[in-house]
Parts: C-alpha cells; structure tokens; sequence
C-alpha cells in the first residue's frame, strides 16, 4: 500500500504517493526527475547520492524516503543561485576537479555540508569530510583544492 | 527490496506494542545503514518495517557525576562525536565516532542500530567493554539491563527478542587516574575496521595498574572481552615488557572468523600489534590523568 510522503525538495514543498520500501534516491530521481544525484552502489559505499537532509549530508540511497518526511532536502539541482553557480560549483569547474563526473554533485554537496559547519576547514579536515566519496577518475588532490580554495573565497568575501 | 508496511511509532510505548503484536513478522528500522543492504540483498524479507528513526524520545545523550552517562538509542554517530558532555567525559568515544564509517553514515546511523546489528567488527562496542557499559533492553513488560559482555550471542546475533527495544546505553563514571583509547586497523578511511582494540588502565596511588580491561572487535564471533591479559596487569607496575607479553595473551583469546580481507592468523597477529598500541596510549593517559 502506498504512503504519502510530504517533502521539501530544494525549497520546494512536495506530497508524493510512494510504496514504503522507496529510497530517497529513487523519489528524487525516479519521480521528480532530480538526475543530479547519482546512483551508483546503492550500498552506502560511494556516496555519490549525497544529499544534505535539514543541512546534513547523507547518502541517499540508504535512507528510507518515508523517514525524510516533514524534512527539507538539498540536492546539487538546489544549491545555485538562478544562473549563477554555487562557489563550490565554480571553484570545480576552475580547478577542473572532475573527468567523467559521476563523483560531482556527491562531492559538492558533501564539500558544501563542510563549509556549513566549519567555514574554516583544515586540509586533513577536507579530506575527511569526503573520506566517503569516491572517485574512481581524478584522484582527489584538485578535489580537495577545490574545496579549500572555496573556503577562502567565502572567508574573503564575508571580510 | 520485497514490500513491507511501514509502521512509525510516535512513542516508545507505542513502538512496544507494535512489536509485540508483530514478533518475528516485523523488523525495526533505525537509521537503516545496514538494514537496508540486508533487505536490498533480499537476506531478509519482513512483512512489517517499524520505523524509530525518529523516535525522538531516544535521542538524547545525559550525564550525571552518579549514573555516568546515558545514551538514547536513535541518538546518531554524528551527535555522539560532537557531543561536549562525551568530550568532556567520554573522550575515547568521540574519538571512535569521528572514524566510524564516513560522515554520511554517521549523520544518520544510530548507535543503536550499531550495536543491534551485532557486526562483529564495529566500532562502537570494544571501547563500551572497557568501560563496562550495559544496555538497557525494553518490552511491552518491562525492562532489564545487561552488559555489552553479554549482549552478543553469535555473529550478527543478539540478546534482544524479536518483541524488545535497545532503549539506552549506560556507561559507568569513569574512575579517577583512569586512561583509555581505542584503536582499529582497516585500509583505508571509511573502511568498517578489521580488528580493533580497547584499553583502559586505571591507576592506584602507586601508579600500578588498579583495574585493567581490554576489549576486542573483529576477533571473535562477537565482541569479546581478553579477560586473561586483563588479568595480568591488576596490580602490577605497567611496563612495555608488560605490555608485550600481555598481548600475547590478548591475541590468543581470540577465535577470529577468516574472511574476504583476511586470514584468521592474520587477524589473530594484528590484534596483538593493536591491544599493544592501544595499551601503550592509554596507559599514557592514565598516567597525565594521575598527575
Ligand atoms: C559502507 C559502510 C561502512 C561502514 N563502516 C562502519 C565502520 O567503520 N564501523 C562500524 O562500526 N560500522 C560501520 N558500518 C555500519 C553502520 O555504521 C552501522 O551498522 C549503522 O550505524 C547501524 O545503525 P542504523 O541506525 O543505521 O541501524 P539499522 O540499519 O537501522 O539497524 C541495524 C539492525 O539493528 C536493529 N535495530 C536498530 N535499532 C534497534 C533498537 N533500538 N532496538 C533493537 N533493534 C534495533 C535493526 O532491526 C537491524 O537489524 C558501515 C556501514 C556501511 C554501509
Ligand atoms: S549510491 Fe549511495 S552510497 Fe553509493
Ligand atoms: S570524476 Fe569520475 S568518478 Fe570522480
């Protein structure tokens, strides 16, 4: 029997009739169209599928759909600013922290989950913020410098 | 995944009696870090799902200088790590949370759920053994305390029945002149561990050892505790030589269960390479604690 699930999606409010045994991943990709997440080990092994849940990240293919009810979720579609792309998309982008991708949206929004509590990271505290996040492409060393020079950026600009 | 009904109770009481009337029909849901695998995989197909993740009456985590401290059962990895009260009096604990999993699991995996699991490599109940920690245990009659000692019964096996609650975990208040650390080996970060091992020394006013426990992760079926080296550090003078011959000792208590990452001998060596390091840093703490 299916359940309704009242979420907010990206500062959207959302009511979705859902069988219980549906993941957050598979609401947000398979009903809302929300690709940017991906799914790769369903496992809670890659975190890949993060997304942050009330400001905390999570993987979101080990988390019940129904337990995020009443919650608010972020995924990498919410993070910009119309147009302009969150700092952390920016700062990939020029440090060309990616290949194939696959890893990104996860690894942004497990960088921005950082930033959100502790606007001042460590090199070492980067590294284990995304201890959790593989890349199988890049290596993690342009990753991290992504991430780090964000951190300054928004130190700077908040000065 | 098979279908179930989703059952989310709103009270512990509530969640009681739902267990009660569903028994071995249903399975309780916490953070869902390793149920899910396990219902995904199809190792496990329960008609009910009853859901205690956000059981707020069980997140909490209390301290009082008495009853030491109590930890609600859905209270996450992540609010253990951060806790002040745990910091301030617990340190070894957020240390070990810090390094369970990767932050995603513990933003939302329970320690609970960790300990229920009963996977005989994690983290959270080797530190527990060596504080003597107990569980409390609730059903729709009641409830009773027992320790994490005997709280394992076999691999991913447990004492609580299918009708009872893992509600609190209790940890005593940690005696004066007391050092305690906990270290695990595994690959890489994010990794579940492959053996781990637990000190606590306390100290008497000679600075001998007045009460030793070791506890162990990886190495047995279930948690287990070296109660023979533990033994042969009451009373004595803790030196390296001491030490060394200790986990010795350690090691041969253990009945690892070989698997993909490694052998039984393997484990059975490493575990003595780690109750010895974790020896060594605990007792360097018991003794900054002393002075
Ligand atoms: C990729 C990965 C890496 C991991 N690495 C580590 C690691 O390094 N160290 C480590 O220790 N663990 C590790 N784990 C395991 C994981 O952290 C824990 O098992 C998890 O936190 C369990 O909590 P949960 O709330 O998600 O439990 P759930 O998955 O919801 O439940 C686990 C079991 O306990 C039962 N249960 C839960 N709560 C209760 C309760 N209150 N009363 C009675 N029964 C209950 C459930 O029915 C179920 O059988 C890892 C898991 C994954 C997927
Ligand atoms: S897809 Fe969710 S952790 Fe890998
Ligand atoms: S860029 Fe391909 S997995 Fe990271």
């Amino acid at each position: 029997m299916k359940k309704i699930l009242n979420v907010t999606i990206n500062g959207t409010p959302y009511e979705i009739a859902i069988k219980p045994k549906t993941t957050l991943v598979e609401v947000l990709r398979n009903e809302l169209n929300l690709t940017g997440t991906k799914r790769s080990c369903n496992a809670g092994g890659c975190s890949s599928c993060s997304v942050l849940v009330d400001g905390k990240v999570v993987n979101s293919c080990s988390v019940l759909a129904l337990q995020v009810d009443g919650k608010e979720v972020t995924t990498i579609e919410g993070i910009a600013d119309g147009a302009k792309l969150h700092p952390l998309q920016q700062a990939f982008l020029e440090h060309g922290a990616y290949q194939c991708g696959y890893c990104t949206p996860g690894m942004i929004i497990a960088g921005k989950a950082l930033l959100d509590e502790n606007p001042n990271p460590t090199k070492q505290e980067v590294k284990e913020a995304i201890a959790g996040n593989l890349c199988r492409c890049t290596g993690y060393v342009r990753i991290v410098d992504a991430i780090l020079a964000t951190a300054k950026k928004l130190q700077e600009e908040a000065k | 995944m098979r279908d179930f009904e989703y059952i989310a109770p709103k009270t512990v009481k509530e969640t009681l009696d739902v267990l009660d009337e569903y028994q071995e029909d249903c399975k309780i849901i916490a953070g869902g870090q390793s149920l899910l695998n396990i219902l995904k995989q199809g190792l496990m197909a329960p008609e009910y799902i009853i859901d205690i993740k956000n059981l707020e009456e069980l997140n909490y985590i209390k301290f009082d200088e008495k009853d030491g401290l109590k930890i609600g059962a859905t209270t996450t990895h992540r609010s253990v790590e951060f806790s002040d009260t745990i910091k301030e009096h617990y340190n070894v604990l957020s240390e070990m949370e810090r390094h369970l999993a990767t932050v995603q699991i513990r933003n939302w995996g329970t320690i609970g759920g960790n300990l229920c699991i009963a996977d005989p490599t994690g983290d959270v109940a080797p530190p527990l053994l060596a504080m003597d920690a107990t569980v409390i245990i609730a059903n729709k009659d009641g409830e009773r305390e027992v320790t994490v000692l005997d709280f394992g019964v076999d691999y991913y096996e447990t004492v609580v029945g299918p009708n009872e609650l893992l509600t609190e975990i209790r940890v005593p208040v940690i005696p004066s002149n007391t050092g305690i650390a906990y270290l695990k080996y595994r690959i890489v970060e994010g990794d579940a561990p492959i053996v781990g091992a637990a000190v606590a020394f306390t100290l008497n006013e000679k600075g001998a050892c007045k009460k030793a426990r070791i506890g162990m992760g990886g190495v047995a079926p279930i948690p287990i505790r070296a109660e023979k080296a533990e033994k042969m550090f009451e009373g004595e003078k803790i030196t390296d030589t001491l030490i060394e011959e200790a986990a010795k000792v350690a090691s041969e208590e253990t009945t690892p269960i070989p698997d993909i990452v490694a052998s039984a001998e393997y484990k059975k060596r490493v575990i003595g390479v780690y109750v010895k390091r974790a020896a060594k840093l605990a007792l360097t703490r018991a003794e900054k604690a002393a002075n």
